[in-house]
C-alpha cells in the first residue's frame, strides 16, 4: 500500500456554535492527537444564531488532513468543517502589530518601508513606531524580517483569517 | 394550560423517566443530595448503590451492553466525578452509551476551589463524546435530553452532565419534548449508495474474501445482527470478528473463522493476509486486530463500513469507504446483492476453503490436559459446556483469562459478550455482570476474571449482595498478573518484575465475608462438580479456579510482527519479538 508521507499546509475553517468550551474541544482535540496548529483565530461571526467560526492553519500528510476534517466534524457543536486549501480557492489574511524603536537613520528607514508594505502608524513616539500591518502571512514575515535589523522589539500576530472566493458562503 | 414549575432535581428524574430510564448506579454526595431526595420520593426508578463510582459506570456499562439501551450514572462532584473517569474512558473506547450525572458545586462556588470542587467538565472533555456544565435550571431538560440523544446516535458513547447543587434546587419550567431534533449533531445513518453499489461488485468478484466485523455491528442493534447473518450465508464467505464483535455471527456456524487478532484463531488472522476482498463492517482497524501495518492484509481491496467518518482511513487506508449505520449498509447490499442476481465465484471459493481448512487443521486453540492440574482453557471450556442452552451473559475483566474468555466461550447471540476492548480495564467485569444481571434478573451471568483484575473493583461484591444479585465470578487464579508475565517472558528475559500476585486473600472465605458462596477447585476431576455447583447456587459465588500457573495464552501474533507470523506455542523458535515490536503495547 502506498502511502503518500509528504507534509502539506492546509487552512481548515470550522463553523461552530459559540458554546462553552468549544474552544478547549478544538484545541484538545489538535493537542490529544499529536496534530500540529500553525495558527488558530477564532471569533464570533452571528450573534444571533451564536457561532463562531474558527480558522486553523494545520499541516501534515494527505492522510492525517483528512482525519483532522474527520474528527473536527464529529465534535458535536460543530456545524461545517471546510478545507479551505482543497475545497475552495481562498483568500488568506493576517494583520499583525509591530513595533519598532530607534532614531535618526533606521527610523528613517523602517517609516519608508513601512509604506512600500502598506503598513499604518497606529502608535508614535519620538523613539518609536506601532505599525499595522495586514497581508497574506509570508507578507508578514516578510515585513517583520526587514524591521529587525531597524530596531524591532515586539510583534503581536492575529493568526490567519481564510474565506472562499466567490459568492457562496461555507 | 401552564406547564408546572419544578425542581432542577425534579426535572432531572422527569427527563429520565421520559426517556425511558427505569434503572440508574450511582453513589450519593453532598453535591447531588437534591437529586438523591427527589429520587427518594418517587418510584419509578430503581437505583443500585455501587461501592465505587468506577464501578457505578462498568455496571450502566453493562447493563447498556447487554440491553441495546444507554446507561445511567449519578455521582456527586469532586471524587465522585474524578472516580468515574476510568469508566467513562472505557465507554468512550468501546463505544458504548452512558449518560452520566455528576453534581457539582453551587455555581457561585465554581472556580473558588469549594470542597469536593473539580473541574468535571474540562476533565471529562477528553473522555466523553460531549459534556455540559448546566448553569440553570430553565435549561436542564433540553440539555437531559440532547445528552440521551447524543448518547445513543451516530457512534454511541458516554456523555456527561454537571449539574451545580444551587440548580438542582432552582425551579423551571419543564417543557420540553424528549425527541429533539439537535442543532449541529446529525450523524448519518443511510450509506452513499453509489458505494455500496460499488462495494457489491467488488464483493461479488472475490476469489479470497473474508469478512471482518466488530462491536459496531452489536451496537447497531440486533437487526443488524440478523442482516449480516442473511448476507454472509447468502455469500458463502468465511467470517472473523473483533473482541468487539463476538455474539454478531453465531460462533456455532460454519463459516465462523473464531475471533482475528493478537490472539485471534490461526484460520482467521491468516485467511485476513491472504484474502483479495476484505469486508470490514463496524470494526474499526485497531491495532490488536491489524499487528504490522504495513503487513497487514496487504493483497487486499478494502471495504469499511462505520457509522464514524474519522474511522474511515485512520489506520489503514481503504478502496471503499461507506459512513453509515451497519444495519442500514447491509439492508442496502443485501438488496443490492439480490436485485442484481449476484453469485460468488464457486469454483475460486471452493479453493479458498480448502486453504481455510489447512488453517484450520493446525488447531490453534487445542491445549494439552491432564489429571494434576486444570488448564485454564479447559475451565473456561467446561463452563461453556456446561452453561450451554441457558441464557447465559459472560462479562470479563483484562488478561489472559479474557483472551482464552473469548477463545473458548462460543456465542451465538449479539449482546451476550461484555469485555473491556479498547481501554483494557482490569476491573471491569464483576460491575459490569452486575449491570447486566440487574438487566436480565433470570439469566445466568458469569464474569470470567483473573485473581489480580477481580481485586480493583472487588467492593462490588457488597452490591451484588445487597440487591440480590446471583452473578457468578468465576476467578481462574494463576497467582500472576498473566499476560503481563507472558510480555516479561517473551520480551523481558523472563525477568517478572512485580507480576505475582502476593498476598491474595482466600478467595472462599472471602466470598463468605461479602455473604455470598465460595468454591474452590484445584484439580481437574473437581471442576465439573464445582462448576455444577456454581450454576445452581441461587445467589452470588465467588468460584477460585486454582489453574496452571505458566500457561500462556496462544496463539499470538507478537507486537510487530504480520498476521502470519503467528506463535502457536511455546516453542522457542517462533518466539521472538523485534526490536521495534518492543516499543509497542
Amino acid at each position: 500500500m502506498k502511502k503518500d508521507e509528504t507534509i502539506e499546509r492546509h487552512t481548515i475553517s470550522v463553523l461552530v456554535d459559540n458554546e462553552a468550551g468549544v474552544l478547549a474541544r478544538v484545541i484538545g482535540l489538535f493537542s490529544g492527537r499529536g496534530y500540529n496548529i500553525e495558527s488558530l483565530t477564532v471569533a464570533e461571526v452571528d450573534q444571533a444564531e451564536h457561532t463562531s467560526r474558527i480558522t486553523v492553519v494545520t499541516s501534515g500528510t494527505p492522510m492525517v488532513i483528512e482525519q483532522i476534517k474527520a474528527q473536527l466534524d464529529r465534535l458535536v457543536p460543530v456545524h461545517r468543517v471546510i478545507d479551505l486549501t482543497v475545497e475552495a480557492k481562498a483568500v488568506e489574511r493576517e494583520m499583525a502589530l509591530v513595533k519598532v524603536a530607534g532614531t535618526g537613520d533606521k527610523r528613517v528607514e523602517a517609516l519608508r518601508l513601512s509604506d512600500a508594505f502598506r503598513a499604518r502608524v497606529i502608535d508614535t513616539t519620538h523613539s518609536s513606531f506601532v505599525f499595522e500591518v495586514t497581508g497574506a502571512p509570508d507578507k508578514i514575515d516578510a515585513f517583520i524580517g526587514l524591521m529587525r535589523p531597524l530596531g524591532l522589539v515586539d510583534v503581536s500576530r492575529t493568526g490567519v483569517v481564510a474565506i472562499a472566493r466567490g459568492p457562496e458562503a461555507m | 394550560m401552564a406547564a408546572q414549575e419544578l425542581t432542577g432535581a425534579e426535572i432531572v428524574i422527569k427527563a429520565l423517566v421520559d426517556q425511558g430510564v427505569d434503572t440508574i448506579f450511582g453513589y450519593p454526595g453532598g453535591a447531588v443530595l437534591p437529586i438523591y431526595d427527589a429520587l427518594f420520593q418517587q418510584n419509578k426508578i430503581r437505583h443500585i448503590l455501587v461501592r465505587h463510582e468506577q464501578g457505578a459506570v462498568h455496571a450502566a456499562e453493562g447493563y447498556a451492553r447487554s440491553t441495546g439501551k444507554p446507561g445511567v450514572v449519578l455521582v456527586t462532584s469532586g471524587p465522585g466525578a474524578t472516580n468515574a473517569i476510568t469508566g467513562l474512558t472505557d465507554a468512550l473506547m468501546d463505544s458504548i452509551p452512558i449518560v452520566c450525572l455528576t453534581g457539582q458545586v453551587a455555581t457561585h462556588l465554581i472556580g473558588s476551589d469549594a470542597f469536593q470542587e473539580a473541574d468535571t467538565v474540562g476533565i471529562t472533555r477528553h473522555c466523553t463524546k460531549h459534556n455540559w456544565l448546566v448553569k440553570s435550571a430553565p435549561e436542564l431538560a433540553r440539555v437531559m435530553h440532547e445528552a440521551f440523544y447524543v448518547a445513543t446516535h451516530g457512534r454511541p458513547g458516554p456523555v456527561v452532565i454537571d449539574i451545580p447543587k444551587d440548580v438542582q434546587f432552582q425551579k423551571a419550567e419543564y417543557a420540553v419534548s424528549p425527541h429533539i431534533t439537535h442543532r449541529t449533531y446529525r450523524p448519518v445513518v443511510k450509506g452513499d449508495i453509489d458505494k455500496i453499489k460499488q462495494a457489491i461488485e467488488i464483493i461479488a468478484n472475490a476469489k479470497k474474501p473474508m469478512f471482518y466485523t466488530g462491536g459496531g455491528v452489536i451496537n447497531s442493534g440486533p437487526v443488524a445482527s440478523q442482516l449480516l447473518r442473511e448476507f454472509v450465508r447468502l455469500t458463502g464467505y468465511p467470517i472473523t470478528s473483533t473482541l468487539m464483535g463476538l455474539g454478531a455471527y453465531p460462533a456455532s456456524d460454519k463459516q465462523w473463522l473464531g475471533m482475528l487478532g493478537m490472539h485471534g484463531t490461526y484460520e482467521a488472522n491468516n485467511a485476513m493476509h491472504d484474502c483479495d476482498v476484505l469486508i470490514n463492517i463496524g470494526a474499526r482497524f485497531d491495532d490488536r486486530v491489524t499487528g504490522r501495518l504495513d503487513a497487514f492484509s496487504p493483497n487486499s481491496k478494502k471495504i469499511h463500513v462505520d457509522i464514524d467518518a474519522s474511522s474511515i482511513n485512520k489506520n489503514v487506508h481503504v478502496d471503499v469507504g461507506i459512513i453509515g449505520d451497519c444495519a442500514h449498509v447491509l439492508e442496502d447490499m443485501l438488496r443490492i446483492w439480490k436485485s442484481k442476481a449476484r453469485r460468488p465465484d464457486k469454483a475460486a471459493l471452493a479453493d479458498w476453503w480448502k486453504q481455510i481448512d489447512t488453517w484450520r487443521d493446525r488447531k490453534s486453540l487445542a491445549y494439552k490436559t491432564n489429571d494434576e492440574v486444570i488448564k485454564p482453557q479447559q475451565a473456561i471450556q467446561r463452563l461453556y459446556e456446561m452453561t450451554k442452552g441457558r441464557e447465559v451473559y459472560v462479562t470479563t475483566e483484562v488478561g489472559q483469562h479474557q483472551m482464552w474468555a473469548a477463545q473458548h466461550f462460543h456465542f451465538d447471540d449479539p449482546n451476550r459478550w461484555m469485555t473491556s476492548g479498547g481501554l483494557g480495564t482490569m476491573g471491569y467485569g464483576l460491575p459490569a455482570a452486575i449491570g447486566a444481571q440487574i438487566a436480565h434478573p433470570d439469566a445466568l451471568v458469569v464474569d470470567i476474571a483473573g485473581e489480580a483484575s477481580i481485586l480493583m473493583n472487588i467492593q462490588e461484591m457488597s452490591t451484588a449482595v445487597q440487591f440480590m444479585l446471583p452473578v457468578k465470578i468465576f476467578i481462574l487464579n494463576n497467582e500472576y498478573m498473566g499476560m503481563v508475565r507472558q510480555w516479561q517472558q517473551l520480551l523481558h528475559e523472563g525477568r517478572y518484575s512485580h507480576s505475582y500476585s502476593d498476598s491474595l486473600p482466600d478467595f472462599v472465605k472471602l466470598a463468605e465475608a461479602y455473604g455470598a458462596t465460595g468454591i474452590r477447585a484445584e484439580k481437574p476431576s473437581e471442576l465439573d462438580a464445582a462448576l455444577k455447583k456454581m450454576i445452581e447456587t441461587p445467589g452470588p459465588v465467588i468460584f477460585d479456579c486454582r489453574v496452571d500457573q505458566f500457561e500462556n495464552c496462544y496463539p499470538m501474533i507478537p507486537s510487530g510482527a504480520a498476521h502470519n507470523e503467528m506463535i502457536l506455542g511455546d516453542d522457542p523458535e517462533g518466539a521472538s519479538v523485534s526490536e521495534e515490536g518492543k516499543m509497542l503495547v
